[in-house]
């Protein structure tokens, strides 16, 4: 079976780029949390 | 518009195309350093406006800001590429430069857009998500797509895209537009004329050759220089407006003055210069002054907006 072969630089920038996705997601993931303890924080302890 | 003809999905030999593309050069396409202008001016629309803000509501509100900003800029050099591989000032932008797909970075664009606006909406204010929405649509239809290649008034127009930030910095806090909004709004509106055709005058071969109507190179020197003058004594006008309406003191006033007389000094001493003069250096300096002109502007009102602040808690007034 062919299978497409990655150079050094490939993977080198793939790898860069998911960390760089991940990051986002996490930061996301960190954003709506806050952003809803700040916004109903008041209400839940309620 | 022409994409440019290395950019094929499919290599030489018939391989999938595999990107090389690292995360930088994704960050290349949200124009970090116009980014940095919209969140300067964005955070002195936020501080200035009457009314309180949690302040990492506010943070979000300004990381929205600049996102949508970037996403907009992302979407410029996705329409552009074709302009971008012609002139010397873009042509390492990383699309030109084949390290990023146009479809990439319009769906890289189309998706920050789509976050910024509604996580400002949910998070914040939704009329500020909505000025926002209509800043990335101003900036990537009104003046990249149609604007641009179409009139030498182009960046007078499009001017507006990058005047919004402090409007929606102040509209996350306030939830409305003011008058003090407006005269924010005002001074990047008229200092972007002066700002960019000084750019325009010693960059004349570049949008020349890709046939942008700059307006050096439509109405000639003379008529851009003349209107350099204008736009800078509007400028130093509308920087002094916070202090007319009452909106910032009589030091900041002082200030801006000063200011605003070195804009139209830097600005004459372009009218002044020679057609004949290649090097062009007085636009060149006048180009410098504008952007360190705008950086001091909203620097003195957000000092001086916190002096007057300490003061009265301090007890000055009341």
């Amino acid at each position: 079976m062919e299978t497409v072969k990655l150079t050094e630089a490939q993977k080198k920038s793939r790898r860069g780029r998911n960390i760089a996705l991940g990051l986002v997601l996490a930061g996301l993931v960190g954003l709506f949390y806050v952003v809803t303890l700040i916004k109903f924080g008041g209400g839940m302890a309620h | 518009m022409t994409l440019i003809d290395n950019h094929e999905a499919v290599g030489m030999e018939g391989a999938p195309r595999l990107s090389e593309a690292s995360a930088r050069d994704y960050f290349e396409l949200l124009k970090p350093r116009v980014m940095s202008l919209v969140v300067f001016t964005a955070f002195a629309g936020l501080v200035l406006a009457p009314g309180q803000i949690n302040p990492v509501i506010g943070f979000i509100a300004i990381l929205c800001i600049a996102i949508g900003a970037g996403a907009s800029g992302a979407l410029n050099m996705w329409y552009d590429a074709d302009i971008d591989a012609v002139m010397s000032r873009t042509a390492k932008r990383p699309i030109p430069a084949g390290k990023i797909l146009p479809q990439e970075a319009l769906a890289f664009g189309l998706t920050l857009s789509a976050f910024s606006v509604i996580i400002l909406g949910l998070a914040v204010h939704w009329l500020a998500a909505g000025l926002l929405a209509f800043t990335i649509f101003f900036y990537v239809v009104i003046y990249t797509m149609w604007l641009k290649r179409s009139t030498p008034q182009n960046i007078v127009i499009g001017g507006a895209a990058g005047a919004f930030p402090p409007m929606i910095g102040w509209a996350c806090v306030t939830g409305g537009v003011s008058v003090e909004s407006i005269v924010l709004f005002l001074i990047i509106f008229l200092w972007t004329p002066a700002h960019f055709w000084a750019l325009a005058l010693f960059k004349m071969g570049d949008y020349g050759a890709v046939g942008v109507p700059m307006m050096p190179n439509v109405c000639g020197q003379a008529t851009t220089k003349r209107q350099i003058v204008v736009y800078a004594l509007l400028t130093a006008l509308s920087g002094i407006c916070p202090t007319l309406i009452g909106f910032a003191s009589l030091g900041y006033g002082a200030f801006a003055t000063a200011l605003g007389l070195g804009f139209v000094w830097y600005s004459l001493a372009v009218l002044r210069m020679p057609e004949s003069d290649l090097r062009m250096l007085p636009a060149k300096k006048l180009f410098a002054f504008s952007i360190a002109y705008l950086f001091a502007i909203f620097s003195a009102l957000l000092v001086d907006y916190v002096i007057v602040n300490v003061w009265l808690n301090a007890g000055g007034i009341i």
